[in-house]
């Protein structure tokens, strides 16, 4: 699959991006350029930076020196440019962070609604139409507490879909499922990988990275240490610190 | 049930455990009470004259239906009431987001208000409002008063709305921020409707108190139930009957708005 069309056009392009938690250094010097249609995976051992990166792409979290422009948006200190970037961002937490007040169709409204402007009649057909791609239709009216953790993930997927988003990030978006449950949630995001939506994933999944990524990304105390294309990340890689946490995660 | 306190497990009911036998406590525990006062009174001579009180409530004159001085002071408690409910939420939502703002001006002057607010009695604030900041703004008394009240509950309401804010967890507003929503709709879609269920049942004591710290209005001479009970008081000297009247009345205020809050409050459970 890898090889269906990534244009020439960079939708996000980071560059020299630092950020620190107080004294911490969390990202040093991060480059990264994603092109139009193009899926990243990121992977590292824990505490690497992998989510702070990812959710700078969206001002979650703010980075503090370098550059991030999401497709022609430079994100900085205009809240326009912030509001721009999360219109045409979606992102899937680990944690799902459904709303539990609202109906699993609600929580695919609210955005389309609030944001977009649809009235609530387009906004639910809308939302059937997302809900039918991620197989879970039937669920529209009941609370996501009243779901199992796959279905809910991929009706947070959903929610961001609705939005009709340009680019996708995912965050260990199966680390907190069950494992019978973890194959519906990737299983949906390879259907959505066949549409040519441009995706980042932060997973340790590697059956699924080798089926999806163009490009493969290692992260290692703050830094990007391997950056290569998938046949090369997993059959050579050069890092040694690549090699170790490899051999440690395929030999499970 | 989650909301009782699991109980001790009590395995033979004995006599004493029953019911009706700690109602009948509180039945004798009552009596002795009433006793008590009414055998005191006797013995200093008190003249009852319960018979005069209804005329306070309402009166026929020549057909006509007029309110006593008790049901238009009563009114006014209510109107004092309902004014501040309003504005002491809206001082108390503005306040907690305030200090949850990233605005240093913002929080140091909600710091501010309630620090001068928690620190100084309210008596006292009622005076520099009636005697200060009443003639430089040209506020009437009654809404001297009204203002008065509601900063002060407002300072408690915007503990109770800041903690029900921040009981919300952080993903919640990433998801919001995430699907564009901005920093209103977030609250208002998003935040409140999960945090509001938290602060009813403490927000309702902060109602309660500012039902009967209304009463503190009649020190500017609001014509509210307290003022009207004084003025009673000073023409007809029964003090035990008309005290022990408004008493009852309060009591039933704050026990009817108790009673609808619980009502509200399931209401709210079972929608989500
Ligand atoms: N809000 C925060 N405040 C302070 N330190 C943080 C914060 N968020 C993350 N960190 C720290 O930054 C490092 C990277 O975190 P994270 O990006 O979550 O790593 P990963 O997703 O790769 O596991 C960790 O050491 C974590 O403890
Ligand atoms: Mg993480």
């Amino acid at each position: 699959m890898p090889d269906n069309a990534i244009s020439t056009e960079t939708i996000i392009q980071i560059e020299r991006v630092s950020k620190w938690f107080g004294d911490f250094q969390v990202l040093q010097d991060i480059d990264l350029t994603v092109r139009h249609g193009e899926r990243v995976v990121v992977c590292g051992p824990s505490g690497s930076g992998k989510s702070t990166l990812i959710r700078c792409i969206n001002r979650l979290e703010e980075h503090q020196s370098g550059r991030i422009v999401v497709d022609g948006n430079e994100l900085d200190y205009n809240t326009k440019h912030i509001h721009k970037v999360r219109c045409e961002v979606g992102m899937v937490f680990q944690q799902f962070n459904l709303f539990p007040h609202l109906t699993v169709l609600e929580n695919c409204t609210l955005g389309p609604m609030r944001v977009r402007g649809l009235t609530k009649k387009e906004a639910k057909s809308q939302a059937m139409e997302y809900l039918e791609r991620v197989r879970i239709p039937e669920q529209a009216h009941k609370h996501p507490s009243a779901l199992s953790g796959g279905q809910q993930q991929r009706v947070a997927i959903a929610r961001s879909l609705c939005m009709e988003p340009r680019i996708m990030l995912f965050d260990e978006p199966t680390s907190a499922l069950d494992p019978e449950m973890i194959k519906e949630v990737l299983d949906v995001m390879i259907d959505l990988a066949e549409t040519g939506m441009t995706m980042i994933c932060v997973t340790h999944e590697m059956g699924f990275a080798r089926t999806v990524a163009h490009q493969m990304v290692f992260m290692d105390e703050g830094r990007i240490v391997e950056n290569a294309a998938p046949e090369q990340f997993f059959s050579n890689p050069k890092n040694e610190r690549t090699k170790l946490f490899l051999s440690q995660i395929l030999s499970h | 049930m989650p909301n009782s306190v699991p109980k001790l497990i009590v395995r033979k009911t004995r006599w004493w455990n029953s019911k009706w036998f700690d109602v009948l406590q509180l039945f004798v525990f009552m009596v002795g009470l009433v006793w008590v006062t009414f055998n005191g009174a006797n013995q200093m001579g008190y003249n009852w004259q319960w018979y005069r009180i209804p005329q306070y409530f309402y009166e026929i004159i020549d057909g006509d239906f007029y309110f006593g001085p008790l049901i238009e002071g009563l009114f006014v408690t209510m109107e004092i009431t309902a004014y501040s409910i309003f504005i002491t939420l809206m001082v108390g939502l503005t306040t907690a987001m305030l200090r949850m703002s990233n605005s240093l001006s913002g929080r140091l002057l909600a710091w501010l208000y309630l620090e001068i607010v928690r620190n100084t009695p309210l008596l006292v604030q009622m005076f520099v409002f009636y005697f200060v900041l009443g003639p430089i703004v040209n506020l009437d008394r009654f809404w001297v008063g009204v203002l008065c009240i509601s900063l002060f509950e407002g300072s408690f309401a915007s503990e109770i709305i800041r903690a029900g804010i921040l009981s919300v967890v952080k993903g919640q507003w990433e998801a919001s921020y995430s699907v564009g929503l901005a920093q209103t709709d977030t609250y208002r879609y998003v935040v409140l409707p999960q945090a509001v269920p938290l602060m009813l049942p403490p927000l309702t004591g902060v109602i309660i108190n500012l039902i009967k710290h209304s009463a503190i209005v009649s020190v500017i001479a609001v014509f509210d139930l307290t003022t009207q009970a004084l003025d009673l008081i000073a023409e007809t000297f029964m003090s035990f009957e008309i005290w022990l009247t408004v008493a009852g009345i309060y009591l039933v205020m704050t026990i009817t708005l108790s009673v609808l809050v619980s009502f509200l409050e399931r209401w709210v459970r079972q929608r989500s």
